[in-house]
């Protein structure tokens, strides 16, 4: 009966958790459609979908969006590259230098950012690189590739050897072997470390904010808008990347389901 | 031919990771023992005096950005790992949507979650502002840019990151063991203390690992939720790099930064096995 008892507590705690953790969502989402008169966006004074129509009335704002999009896409691509390859060799061989590319994974996953972004600053400031898109593909690039190694990994070990063995025995070459067997079979594994880098991308501030230059993405330019007060644009931004990346996640699942039911 | 495989399926990242991984953080080392300002270049001395002088400035923001770190981490395991316990035992058929709704908040951006929170908790916002109407608050309560906020907006951003290893180790953990405990009459406090809690200990340690790492060295709570008196290490590193452009002391305090938290992590990584720990961190 105590056992009970204390299984619905746990129950109510847990929503409770999510509801604190989803609020400033809520929050987010509201504002976006506040019809504020005042410079500040924090106190609600009425319904409207003015930010909507309005959505990329602020340049500045819309460049940071695209820079952030383009930026994603880029290193993405690269670090899914990649990661897959050193996630292949690291999952599947035994080979010298293995321990030492273990330590580098580890390093570049457990590194802190503000470290990462310090030190790759360093280094560009020494070798005189004009700081914009490409340092900063580069330094995305750079912290998204390990944990795509890891996603891709965890597969690779998983894999049956024995899948490989008999596409070649069947006259496959390597390339045909690796095209129709092995990439398939780590597809799911490439997928998510893909989807995990373009998040990663995205989101970033820290690293960004010391490789940029002069160069604005969306996260920069909302903290730099703090100090005179956040535009609803963002906020309907925001709304509407958070809405984009439910459906295709729960799209995701659906499909995922319902190849695992027939 | 084969033999060579693996070298050149690892070979671009490897490049990759030592261009812009290991080269800058052997180059912020050197920049770290330079002295010398932008306008007229720096100079390799090899003198320690900017790891002294950067400590000496700065120990008060370094302390503070560890017992704040920490503090955030131990709060996060004490609320986070009784949901994972809920979601890995009781949760049955509905774990992965309980699983997704913890991790909604990271379909917004980590900045702008950040901003919203603060936005909740400003001093005339709909939450404290609306109590205030009511009386239920007195007029001079805030709670904005003190440490309560700061370690509050840890605690949020970085929760999901403590709860989910921890979810995967219990996850794991094979019910046939508990019910074993409890033919033995184990009672559900020992049974939870002897058999579950040790088998989830992997996970705690990937979960404080993951939480610890970020929230001391997070320059964004201090900034958009803090006040003066709560300037953590990442924001000086920040200013000194790139507002005072003073290389050599920002260099310093990464590095000292990075020398603290990575003792801790190896210290870690070798009681677990580096392997343990990236894969409990990976799934």
């Amino acid at each position: 009966m105590r056992g009970k008892l204390g299984d619905r507590a746990l129950y109510v705690y847990t929503w409770l958790i999510i509801l604190w953790l989803a609020s400033p969502i809520a929050v987010m989402i509201l504002f976006g459609f506040n019809d504020k008169q005042s410079k500040s966006n924090t106190s609600w004074q009425g319904f409207t979908f003015k930010w909507y129509q309005q959505l990329f009335a602020i340049d500045g704002l819309t460049d940071a969006l695209v820079n952030s999009l383009i930026i994603a896409v880029v290193s993405t691509v690269l670090a899914t590259v990649l990661g897959t390859l050193l996630g292949l060799a690291v999952g599947r061989y035994r080979f010298r230098g293995k321990g030492v590319t273990d330590f580098l994974i580890f390093a570049a996953i457990s590194t802190p950012e503000l470290v990462m972004g310090a030190s790759l600053l360093s280094l560009f400031v020494s070798a005189n690189a004009p700081r914009g898109h490409i340092t900063i593909i580069i330094a995305h690039t750079l912290f998204s590739l390990a944990f795509v190694v890891v996603t891709v990994r965890a597969r690779v070990v998983g894999l049956d050897p024995s899948l490989e063995e008999a596409a070649r025995d069947l006259g496959a070459g390597t390339f045909t072997t690796f095209r129709l067997v092995t990439l398939p079979s780590i597809m799911p594994g490439v997928a998510a470390g893909a989807m995990l880098a373009f998040a990663l991308s995205i989101d970033d501030y820290v690293v960004t904010s010391f490789v940029n230059g002069s160069e604005q993405t969306f996260p920069l330019w909302i903290v730099g808008a703090v100090k005179v007060g956040i535009p609803p644009q963002v906020n309907v931004m925001g709304t509407l990347i958070f809405g984009i990346g439910v459906l295709l996640a729960i799209a995701n699942a659906v499909s995922a389901r319902r190849k695992t039911t027939h | 031919m084969r033999r060579w495989t693996p070298y050149w399926l690892a070979l671009p990242a490897w490049l990759w990771l030592a261009i812009f991984l290991v080269v800058p953080i052997a180059a912020m080392a050197s920049v770290s023992l330079t002295t010398g300002n932008l306008i007229d270049g720096f100079t390799q001395t090899f003198s320690v005096s900017n790891y002294s002088d950067a400590i000496a400035k700065y120990s008060t923001q370094l302390v503070r950005s560890l017992v704040y770190g920490g503090v955030a981490t131990v709060i996060m395991l004490v609320l986070g790992y009784p949901v994972a316990y809920w979601i890995a035992f009781k949760a049955g058929h509905r774990k992965s949507m309980f699983l997704f709704l913890l991790l909604l908040p990271f379909f917004v951006s980590f900045v702008l979650r950040t901003i919203s929170w603060g936005f909740l908790l400003a001093d005339d916002g709909i939450l404290f502002g609306t109590l205030k109407g009511w009386g239920v608050l007195p007029q001079d309560f805030h709670v904005l840019a003190t440490t309560v906020a700061v370690i509050g907006g840890l605690v949020y951003n970085f929760l999901p990151f403590m709860i989910l290893p921890i979810y995967v180790a219990l996850e794991r953990v094979d019910p046939r063991v508990i019910e074993a405990s409890y033919d033995l009459y184990a009672s559900r406090l020992s049974t939870f203390r002897r058999v579950v809690l040790p088998l989830s200990l992997p996970g705690v340690f990937a979960g404080v690992l993951m939480t610890f790492v970020p929230a001391t060295a997070d320059p964004i709570n201090a900034q958009v939720l803090g006040g003066t008196s709560n300037t953590m290490i990442g924001n000086i590193v920040q200013t000194e790099y790139l507002v005072n452009n003073d290389y050599p002391t920002a260099s310093a305090i990464s590095f000292t930064l990075m020398a603290v938290l990575l003792i801790g992590i190896f210290i870690y990584a070798r009681a677990l096995g580096t392997e343990n720990v990236l894969e409990a961190a990976a799934r």
